[in-house]
């Protein structure tokens, strides 16, 4: 197996997981803070990616549509925070669970209704080609953007989650939530920031997973499992645990389905390495996520005590 | 061999350890309860008396230290195990069954210990015989009225009154009672301490309490917990004239609840 | 307030039996009443119902009763269908064996999955269920020979004989009338296992199982047994289904489709005898009507569902009894 090939994978993994970063820190803050099981946070993964797709084709400009649609989806999550989500903070797991399950057929048939079933969305032409990263190397300049944001990004969080006044009141919450509630600061409008922010996060990855996975109704249901199972990891309410989860996960799965039929094809059949492989690779997500509960029940980095 | 007594303890708590992280909350804490005897535990907030009582009861486990009841090691045992071996524990935040009336929990604490829970085709209201051992019980608790009442009906002492009658309900060998009088005014907490007075002839009762008045009058012996080390053990006389213990708690405390 | 009979909570009124009676007899007469009107091509979407009433009131119990969040009930129902399915595409026709191998393999992934979930709380367990469903999902994809993720088709169905007489599931009739069966059974089972002595212990750990583990009740085993019948009887759904459709793909394990068991559970009415069938008939009759007026019918279900969430906590069986069932809040 060659160096470069797991050099490659490895950098596709650690981006992959970066996306999944996105994904998760909204998560896990709304489940941390709020306690609150949101199925739908896919689906803002999904409009933002609809969204950047028809603002890039409209305007013509990949960054344009990619802030428009990132703009636009925080907008639309904080309305949607505001007006529905919000009544269901007070309700049982059960009920949140119902309520944004049904926001799922809502968001899919709703798009679907407005743009279509998909919508093409490709790189910015000068990001298509690649770049020599090492000698004999060549990595697409398009996914090095991808790494780039998703590093800024996590810096940027974790500077609001550690070193602001918000941040602070978010941390809090998520460890303790009645004390979050007894703090007297505007909570209510706290957490329809903090909800923005999730969605306009889940919005970036969409809208740059966009060109390689394909914008498509439904493309949030498959990501929305893996984010679950990475806040899990990491702990609920934490947004390292979510950094270091998510780059777990997008490195298990993205070297479990490139690699793992390489290493197998050493003493298995070929056939049965290439089938096995994927297979292996998809399960070995939940069964690391199985391991790591029995290890530590509360996660790697558990924001409560 | 204990100090009070020559017949071997009922409840044998030995090195006791809990840690949270840096936090020692139990710090090998040894205590004895014989049969018969009200043995208070008090101390202030914080002192860990109810991750000590969450030990006992089976909810948390120890890091190190042995619990031996009647005679069986119970350090590893489940808390189901040790409610059916005879140590029942009531909890200081009411915790009853919302969905059903306040006989049925008595009946369900009954059923808990009377064994054949198995059974899923007959209706379990026509076992009179539990029903009328139920109602029995709820007279003790001066709740006969309210059988039928669903338990949002009743009154915080009330509530207090039948997590304590539950908890005497499968007729424990000893019983943990963590802080009883919660929450209660001075009318209510009367009744408490004469429930306790009654309870007390059929079992033993191991008392958390914070209204140290009550627990001086109730109790047969003292133990004072303070930062999880059992700093002082013995009558409530010579607890209560113990100079360690008026510094570290009773000083602060004189004559509040 | 008139007095109540010692320790019941809930009592016995004929009213109810005898609704109970009668919608068994409407069930039956219904393939009749069917053709008569000329729908008898309804019949499949009335056995549609059935088979997702007894998955659903499978995961009512497990969901209802028992108070367990499983969000990989979905697993047992694939499983069970793709058992019966191999099993015909090998050359397996008998109906008893298809039956008694549904529950066996069902039954033990039941226990072994609870055994290991049960262990968990809250979201753990949430996300437990899903992970174990999920990886049986991605192993039925990956299954060339049975299909991969394309599915299964088969051509028999599953047979039994009542005496001199064959019955084939491939008729529609037989098909209708034994999935009916098996819903009448359970069904009856569940309404004498509520308020058993068991019943009544399954709903005090569903209530506060601290307590109840507290009081002497093995909460963990109590959880395992309900756990392990849940699986059970929603394996031998998936076995009635893929009668049903000829067909079994891995979307059956996918975690979409426990979803859609819960929102049948939710919808119905949760911890009530006749929620599981509530909510499938109700969902899946508006999926059907919706259906034919819109090719995004998807989207109006949500809202239906959202306002059920909203404005019917108690499901559709709390709006027609008005009675504060054993339900969440």
């Amino acid at each position: 197996m060659p160096g470069v090939l797991v050099l490659e994978q490895s950098l596709n993994g650690l981006q992959f997981g970066l996306m999944l970063f996105l994904l998760a820190a909204g998560l896990t803050l709304v489940f941390g803070v709020m306690d609150m099981i949101n199925l739908a946070h896919g689906s803002l993964y999904m409009v933002g990616a609809f969204l950047a797709a028809w603002l890039v084709a409209l305007t013509g400009s990949f960054l344009l549509g990619v802030v428009g649609a990132v703009a636009l989806t925080a907008v639309f999550g904080m309305a949607l925070e505001a007006g529905l989500l919000r009544t269901l903070y007070a309700r049982d797991h059960l009920s949140q669970v119902l309520a944004t399950f049904a926001l799922i057929l809502i968001l899919n048939d709703g798009v679907k209704m407005i743009f279509g079933n998909d919508l093409p969305l490709s790189a910015p032409a000068a990001l298509a080609g690649p770049v020599e990263l090492l000698p004999g190397l060549q990595y697409p300049a398009y996914r090095l953007l991808i790494l780039a944001v998703g590093v800024a990004l996590a810096v940027l969080l974790w500077l609001l989650v550690q070193k602001t006044r918000m941040g602070a009141l978010v941390r809090a919450g998520a460890s303790n939530r009645e004390m979050a509630t007894a703090m007297g600061t505007d909570i209510p409008r706290l957490f329809t920031i903090v909800f923005g922010i999730g969605a306009a996060l889940c919005a970036v990855a969409g809208a740059l997973l966009g060109p390689l996975l394909a914008v498509q109704v439904g493309m949030g249901e498959n990501i929305l499992i893996l984010a679950f199972v990475v806040i899990v990891i990491g702990g609920i309410g934490s947004i390292r645990g979510a950094l270091v989860g998510a780059i777990l996960v997008g490195a298990i799965d993205t070297l479990g389905r490139t690699l793992l039929q390489h290493v197998l094809r050493e003493f298995l059949p070929p056939q049965w390495a290439s089938a096995a492989g994927p297979a292996i690779a998809s399960i070995a997500v939940y069964v690391f996520m199985a391991i790591v509960l029995a290890i530590k029940p509360q996660g790697l980095f558990p924001a409560r005590t | 061999m204990t100090a009070t007594g020559t017949a071997a303890p009922l409840l044998d708590v030995r090195g006791l350890e809990k840690r949270f992280g840096g936090l020692v909350a139990t710090d090998r804490v040894d205590l004895r309860v014989d049969s018969g005897e009200i043995h208070a535990l008090i101390g202030p907030n914080g002192a860990g008396k109810t991750t000590l009582v969450a030990q006992l009861g089976g909810q948390l486990a120890s890091d190190r230290g042995a619990i031996v009841f009647a005679g069986a090691d119970i350090t590893a045992w489940p808390a189901h195990r040790r409610a059916r071996h005879g140590l029942a524990r009531s909890f200081q935040i009411t915790r009853l069954f919302r969905s059903v009336s306040v006989i049925d929990n008595i009946a369900l604490a009954l059923q808990a210990v009377s064994g054949g829970s198995l059974s899923a085709w007959r209706p379990a209201r026509h076992d009179t015989a539990l029903f009328e051992h139920a109602r029995e019980l709820l007279d003790t608790l001066a709740l006969g009225a309210k059988a039928a009442h669903p338990i949002d009906r009743l009154s915080h002492g009330e509530r207090r009154a039948l997590e304590v009658g539950m908890t005497f309900a499968s007729r424990p060998r000893l019983m943990l009672l963590d802080e009883p009088m919660a929450g209660m005014g001075r009318e209510e907490s009367a009744r408490m301490e004469a429930l306790i007075g009654v309870v007390r002839r059929q079992c033993a009762v191991l008392l958390i309490e914070h209204d140290v008045d009550a627990v001086f009058r109730l109790a047969d012996r003292v133990s004072v917990l303070v930062g999880g080390r059992v700093v002082a053990s013995g009558t409530p006389a010579a607890v209560r004239s113990d100079p360690a213990v008026i510094a570290a708690y009773l000083g602060d405390d004189a004559g509040s609840a | 307030m008139a007095p109540k009979p010692l320790g019941a909570t809930a009592t016995t009124r004929p009213g109810p039996l005898l609704a109970s009676a009668i919608m068994v007899a409407l069930a039956v007469a219904l393939p009749f009443v069917l053709r008569a009107v000329g729908l008898d091509f309804y019949l499949s979407l009335a056995s549609r119902i059935v088979v997702y009433a007894i998955a659903a009131t499978s995961l009512n119990l497990v969901l209802g009763y028992a108070g367990l969040v499983s969000f990989g009930h979905a697993a047992f129902f694939g499983l069970g269908a793709y058992v019966t399915a191999i099993m015909i595409s090998e050359g397996v026709q008998s109906g008893p064996l298809h039956l008694a191998a549904t529950i066996a393999v069902t039954a033990l992934a039941a226990l072994v999955i609870g055994a290991i979930s049960l262990r968990t709380r809250g979201v753990y367990f949430i996300m437990i269920t899903l992970a174990f469903a999920q990886m049986l999902f991605y192993l039925a994809n990956s299954v060339k020979g049975y299909g991969g993720d394309e599915g299964l088709n088969i051509r028999a169905r599953s047979l039994f004989s009542l005496g001199a007489n064959l019955l084939d599931l491939k008729n529609p009739l037989a098909l209708y009338y034994a999935a009916l069966a098996v819903l009448v059974l359970a069904l009856l089972a569940l309404a004498r296992f509520a308020p058993s002595r068991f019943g009544r212990a399954v709903l005090a750990l569903r209530d506060d199982d601290v307590r109840a583990e507290a009081l002497g009740f093995p909460t963990y085993r109590y959880k395992l047994v309900v756990f392990v019948v849940a699986g059970a009887l929603g394996g031998i759904a998936g076995a009635l289904s893929v009668n049903l459709q000829g067909y079994v793909s891995p979307n059956a394990l996918h975690w979409t489709q426990s979803g859609t068991l819960m929102v049948m559970v939710i919808l119905g009415g949760v911890g009530t005898v006749w929620g599981g069938l509530a909510g499938a008939a109700v969902l899946l009759l508006l999926q059907e009507v919706l259906a034919s007026t819109t090719e995004h019918h998807e989207f109006w279900i949500g809202w239906v569902l959202l306002a059920v969430v909203l404005f019917a906590r108690q499901g559709i069986v709390g709006l027609w009894t008005r009675r504060r069932a054993p339900s969440l809040s």
